[in-house]
């Protein structure tokens, strides 16, 4: 499968962080690039959900699911927020 | 498992399937009936996850083909090797139960941050034009004036979704068909995939603020948006949903 972006996992990331998270802005730790969450590379089928830049392609997130429970990588954003960051 | 939403929380719940309407051989648009449903913007999309009986799970993301206001619909095409869409096009019966969640996204919407005044320019390949009916429906709603002009990239005249519904859009809005494998006797549209010509053609030039919209498999996406921020639309004014590299035009 294609990479798709960020818009894809507007289910996932609201059911991580409770609000509606594709519009929200997130800055790369690796490169410094900013953007907002939908506009990331998104990897479906990859062992969980990865998300990154669309810059540099560093991962920002990593999203696995097991036993119900999100275990949730955010290592890869320096900032993630409603505004600009 | 499925509950009552919790508002700001998103929760799956059970939908009813109602109403079923063919759109072209592989695409069919899904009424739901839904309990609760906090109402959605245009642009938005929803999740549904089917379970099957030894307990395998598959979840998919689709796009929202109706209005704000209006029976909360999603158009599915029909993938062959799909897990989801199969059952949706084809096996799907009128009060069906499945289970999805919604609405879902904040970035893909039209008006954009109450921005409902800069020229739209809409850019569809395939199916990418489901989220554009909720859009152009929704425009005519409010009976906004900015003038809004879809460019939709389909295989063939027989492929091209809302057909009936498209050409019969004015007020303001233009429609501009390109199919890219196979041309009726006479067509006098344009042929072949939207390229840097085409956009050229078609855009409205950045000098009037638009602002785009690009639906469409991955490479088709990637493609119009960097010839739109080639003909000097600020990046932050082309919004781009990509939907993978399957069911494209």
């Amino acid at each position: 499968m294609d990479a798709l972006d960020g818009n894809a996992i507007g289910g996932l990331l609201h059911e991580v962080f409770g609000t509606e998270m594709t519009a929200a802005t997130g800055r790369c730790a690796n490169c410094g690039f900013i953007a907002p969450v939908a506009e990331s590379v998104v990897y479906l089928d990859a062992p969980g959900t990865v998300v990154r830049c669309r810059k540099c392609v560093g991962v920002l997130m990593v999203v696995v699911r097991r036993s119900g429970m999100n275990c949730v990588d955010l290592s890869g954003l320096a900032a993630l927020g409603a505004t600009a960051v | 498992m499925a509950g009552t939403a919790v508002r700001g929380r998103l929760t799956w719940q059970v939908a009813t399937a109602g109403s079923l309407t063919d759109e072209t051989v592989a695409v069919r648009t899904i009424e739901l009936g839904v309990a609760d449903w906090a109402g959605h913007s245009a642009g938005q999309h929803l999740d549904v996850r089917l379970t099957a009986d030894d307990g395998y799970v598959a979840e998919r993301s689709y796009s929202l083909a109706s209005a704000p206001g209006e029976p909360v619909a999603i158009t599915v095409e029909r993938l062959e090797d799909g897990e989801v869409s199969p059952y949706l096009t084809e096996d799907l019966r009128p009060g069906d139960e499945i289970e999805i969640r919604g609405p879902i996204g904040g970035y893909f919407v039209w008006p954009w941050q109450d921005d409902a005044t800069s020229p739209l320019l809409l850019v569809a390949g395939g199916s990418g034009v489901v989220p554009f009916r909720s859009i152009l429906r929704h425009r005519a709603e409010l009976g906004a004036k900015t003038p809004a002009r879809l460019l939709y990239s389909a295989k063939s005249l027989p492929d091209v979704i809302y057909r009936a519904e498209l050409d019969a859009m004015h007020d303001g809005v233009e429609v501009i068909y390109t199919l890219t494998r196979q041309q009726p006797p006479g067509w006098t549209g344009h042929s072949g995939r939207v390229n840097e010509a085409l956009l050229r053609e078609v855009a409205w030039a950045s000098g009037q603020q638009p602002i785009a919209y690009v639906c469409g498999p991955t490479a088709f996406v990637e493609s119009v948006a960097s010839g739109l921020v080639g003909l000097g639309y600020p990046p932050s004014r082309v919004k781009t949903e990509r939907f993978g590299g399957v069911g494209g035009p």
